[in-house]
């Protein structure tokens, strides 16, 4: 996010006049509709908002949001918002990517944009799959996944996009999904977060791989496997009647059952946002035995690369005057009569 | 045994000898003389090469430089393959090369010896060091016998003495190591070389104490080192060739001049540039050999609005430069041919979102890894041709390491101005050697304001793709008000800009992009011949770093009586609107490059011309026999006979991977 004054608008005025191009159903338009809904009530300006995107479904989203976009080359998104953001540090600046684009042939930016804490808003789509290709599986797709490059199932081992970043070093991770109502809760927080905030949003894909995430996201079971992780509230899961807690024997997380909402005495733990070692744990908990954890995993901010780049620039220039003709003359010099 | 040193310049031999002597100065003067300095890559040669340039440089000669080293850093000690070699040419009438071959070569050991001694002109002069001729040495530079004992060297003068034992007695009173006294022994060298031509030391005696300020000692026993090489020419008994000499200064201009690097140019022209445009700079870059030197330099310029960014790879230094465009800055990115390869996708970007972009090539030996210190000019099909689709953009390329500030600033002022990328071409060569500049007058350079658009250019819109008169779009900042739009890859509509892929639209947009680039055409000086008539039997045209060798071959041919005429082209792409008519007033055109014939393509392209190719792919420049050898050639008279392919011979510069016979 940056310095500005907070802006009124409404969600009508980060609608553009573009038809928007997705498959009918796609988990992007509820992704797109919490975005414009959410940017009017964090002030936020159209003017000094700056989407960028790679290649691939999800990097559409630019076309579609009445402020600044530039829709950029597979992967690569981030390196063209590093270049925005440091051109111009008043920028709110966001990226929108994909599991194919920014964890295959972009993961090495998205990597550096991270570990380097550009101050931007990441949003990861992750369908688990190729879309715009036509269905080939992906580097978060699950084993056995078949496409067209798999008939026989996928033998890749899936990337977490959350471990990632946490290894990478990210000092903001959240977890949300298309449809889910707590979905503009995490856009703001990311917003709010003065660093680099990724968020991986799992979605949809209608076409290709349809209900991919029915498993957590149905409403008969998503009680009972999703745990909302918020800042100083305990980890509890299915209608209170389950809960995160650490087994101190293998210093991994176990679930517990929490009986008459004792759940002190259960043992389970109270989500802290700053607690890296607890986001490890909650981003590689194999899902079936536990919930899928989503909310804001982690949110502990430290100084931002561009404000960095500014102070090194600030104290190599200090006391120095842009002279030209004296840069030109730098060094030994003679002169001929 | 020759007691003279032959000057470089045959026709300079037969010049009346230049008038007077100079007190205490013992041989007459010379025109021009070549030395090449060869070590082991620990040696510090190019050190000694760097501080022997300036030296020469403020007592007034011209000159010229190629330094010449390794890919490896610290080559394991005293092997073939770990020669560093730095060539000095350096005369009182203009230099345009680092000369063919060698007068004077200075060996520090076996191997430097044994890589280069056959590029020293027969007669020439060598100097080695004794303390490094012992059997562990002559073993690892693959020598039988002692080169110094078996007569092998009879075709030359050979200076031998301790080099290394007396540098450790000039350095004892500081009280050094071993290790660290012998490091000393170039700067003895290069006392003596000092000595030999005459040159000050007291420049040289600065620079130690403010490159040791933080260790005094080091400094006092480098000066002392200094000293006693140059007292030992002094005061030495030698009956054998050392004389002193004197190379009278070139005539120059009068002015406040400096040594320049092309890397240096490169990076000086790329902020006059920037300030002529009223914009700050984005530099992305990655490190790879020989660019690396571009963004050393910039880093150190701040406070001309340059922002600098290290980035991960060599697409996000592009993209991060193409962001930085978008955001209404002058993004610049710089590599060699392995790293511009990978910004081929990103340059398609920018060819597609035109934003104005720098895109600097210090071209190497490829293909893949290929040369990195070495030379070559065949990156020239990648930056015209090298994108998917119909991209096209301008190609300017430097020819001398002074020249390549000028093309700076005309790269930023076409990205600017045509609100495209910009392939601006040098080469290892330019990038590392150095030649003096007369510092230029920055009230002398015509401004080239950028104007923004501030306002909406349609009815109450914006129009991103809206073209002027020249088919150039607006620029628009994010953050200004009213003007949100959005741009990317994908083919877009007219004026809008929103995507649209209807075959009239990629049509029209493909037309309109190539008759952008085309339309610059009109906007850049004609083509001039820099020597000869304007019609004649032969031009001989060349592009990049082949300019010195190509003006020398051409002069003596003239000299010769031959109807020859140089022409260097800058402005590869698109080329000059007069050039085809001045192609035509020739016989014969021949085309010197350090490639398979890349340019002879286009202009054949181009024009339908009979341009006869010159190539050469050895990693060295080329001599200026060789070019003297192909012109000849057209005027034996025996038909079929023109130009040709140039060997590698042994008066090239060392590639200490091939054993010399």
């Amino acid at each position: 996010m940056n310095d500005m004054t907070p802006i009124e608008t409404t969600l009508k005025d980060w609608e553009t006049d573009q038809e928007v191009r997705w498959c009918p159903g796609c988990g992007d338009y509820a992704i797109l509709k919490a975005v414009q809904r959410t940017l009017p009530m964090l002030g936020a300006d159209p003017k000094n908002t700056v989407f960028v995107s790679g290649i691939g479904c999800s990097s559409r989203f630019p076309y579609y949001v009445e402020s600044y976009g530039f829709h950029s080359i597979h992967g690569r998104a981030p390196a063209v918002a590093t270049g925005i953001k440091l051109a111009n540090p008043q920028l709110d600046v966001w990226l929108v990517t994909g599991d194919g684009d920014g964890m295959s042939i972009g993961g090495n930016h998205t990597m550096h944009v991270l570990r380097r804490n550009l101050d931007c808003q990441i949003m990861l789509f992750n369908n688990e799959i190729y879309g715009l290709t036509k269905g080939q599986y992906s580097p978060t797709s699950r084993p056995g996944t078949p496409s067209p490059t798999s008939p026989a199932g996928s033998v890749d081992r899936p990337a977490s996009p959350c471990a990632f970043a946490l290894g990478s070093g990210a000092r903001f991770v959240a977890r949300s999904y298309d449809v889910s109502k707590d979905l503009s809760e995490v856009l703001m927080a990311a917003y709010r977060h003065k660093g680099a905030a990724f968020m991986e949003i799992f979605q949809n894909c209608i076409v290709y791989n349809k209900d991919r995430f029915d498993d957590f996201t149905d409403k008969a079971v998503a009680a009972d496997m999703q745990v909302q992780c918020r800042d100083g509230e305990p980890l509890l899961y299915a209608k209170e009647t389950r809960g995160l807690a650490l087994d101190p024997e293998t210093l991994s997380l176990q679930a517990v059952d929490v009986v008459d909402g004792d759940w002190q005495g259960a043992g389970v733990l109270r989500h802290n946002v700053r607690n890296r070692t607890l986001a490890h744990m909650l981003v590689e908990m194999p899902f079936g035995p536990f919930p899928m954890a989503l909310g804001v995993i982690l949110d502990d901010p430290a100084p931002t690369f561009e404000s960095a780049v500014v102070a090194e620039r600030q104290g190599l220039i200090a006391g120095k005057t842009a002279d030209l003709g004296k840069l030109l003359a730098r060094g030994q010099t003679w002169t001929v009569p | 045994m020759m007691a003279t040193i032959s000057s470089v310049d045959d026709s300079a031999r037969q010049r009346a000898p230049l008038e007077g002597g100079v007190p205490g100065v013992e041989a007459p003067p010379l025109e021009a003389v070549v030395v090449r300095f060869a070590g082991d890559s620990g040696d510090g040669m190019q050190l000694t090469g760097g501080q022997f340039t300036l030296s020469t440089a403020l007592a007034g000669n011209d000159l010229a430089t190629f330094p010449d080293f390794p890919a490896e850093i610290r080559a394991p000690q005293g092997t073939l393959f770990g020669v560093s070699a730095f060539q000095i040419n350096f005369g009182s009438s203009e230099i345009t090369t680092a000369g063919d071959a060698p007068d004077v070569l200075v060996a520090m050991n076996p191997a430097a010896l044994k890589t280069n001694i056959h590029a020293l002109k027969p007669g020439g002069m060598v100097v080695v060091d004794t303390g490094e001729f012992g059997k562990r040495n002559l073993e690892k530079a693959k020598y039988a016998a002692n080169p110094l004992e078996d007569g092998s060297l009879a075709r030359w003068d050979v200076l031998a003495f301790d080099i290394s034992a007396l540098t450790l007695e000039a350095v004892k009173p500081f009280g050094l190591g071993n290790k660290e006294a012998l490091r000393c022994k170039n700067m003895w060298t290069l006392g003596l070389a000092l000595w030999m031509f005459d040159r000050d030391r007291q420049p040289l005696i600065d620079w130690l104490n403010a490159k040791f300020a933080k260790n005094p000692v080091l400094a006092q026993a480098n000066i002392a080192a200094l000293n006693a090489g140059h007292a030992y020419g002094e005061t030495a008994e030698l009956a054998g060739p050392l004389k002193r000499q004197h190379i009278d200064p070139v005539p120059s201009a009068p002015g406040l001049y400096r040594t320049i690097t092309g890397a240096e140019a490169i990076s000086l022209g790329l902020v006059a540039g920037c300030q002529l445009a009223g914009l700050p700079m984005f530099f992305g870059g990655y490190p790879i050999t020989p660019a690396s030197a571009i963004l050393h330099h910039l880093v150190k310029m701040k406070e001309f609005g340059v922002t600098t960014f290290q980035a991960e790879d060599e697409i996000a230094a592009i993209c991060s430069a193409i962001g930085a465009s978008y955001a209404g800055q002058l993004g610049v990115t710089s590599s060699s041919g392995p790293g511009i390869a990978l910004k081929g996708e990103a340059m398609g970007l920018a060819v597609m979102t035109e934003l104005p972009l720098v895109i600097v090539n210090s071209q190497r030996g490829g293909p893949s890894t290929g040369l990195p210190t070495k030379t070559e000019q065949s990156d020239l099909y990648q930056a015209v041709y090298g994108r998917n689709g119909d991209a096209p953009l301008p190609v300017i390329a430097a020819c001398s390491p002074a020249d390549a500030f000028e093309c700076a600033i005309e790269a930023c002022r076409i990205a600017t101005s045509y609100m495209t990328p910009v392939i601006l071409l040098t080469d290892g060569y330019i990038g590392n050697a150095s030649e003096p500049w007369k510092v230029p007058d920055p009230a002398g350079f015509a401004p080239f304001p950028v104007a923004f658009l501030e306002e909406p250019n349609g009815e109450s819109r914006v129009l991103p793709y809206k073209r002027d008169e020249r088919g150039v779009r607006p620029w628009i900042r994010p953050g200004t008000p009213g003007l949100m739009h959005r741009i990317g890859g994908i083919e877009k509509a007219v004026d809008t800009g929103n995507i649209d892929y209807a075959p009239d639209v990629h049509q029209a947009q493909t037309d309109a992009r190539k008759a952008r680039i085309d339309g610059i055409a009109a906007g850049i000086p004609p083509q001039e011949i820099c020597l000869g008539e304007a019609q004649g039997t032969l031009l001989v045209i060349g592009w990049g770093s082949t300019f010195g060798p190509i003006h020398q071959a051409v002069r003596r041919a003239q000299k010769k009586g031959y109807a020859v005429s140089h022409a260097q082209v800058r402005h590869i792409w698109p080329l000059p609107g007069n050039l085809g008519e001045l192609l035509a007033g020739f016989d014969h055109v021949l085309v010197p490059e350090m490639n398979t014939g890349q340019f002879k393509t286009l202009l054949r392209d181009r024009f339908l011309v009979d341009a006869v190719p010159l190539n050469k792919t050895s990693g060295q420049p080329f001599a200026i026999a060789e070019l003297e050898a192909a012109i000849a050639r057209f005027f034996d008279g025996i038909a079929g006979n023109e130009g040709g392919e140039v060997e590698v011979n042994e008066t090239q510069l060392p590639a200490p991977e091939i054993e010399q016979p």
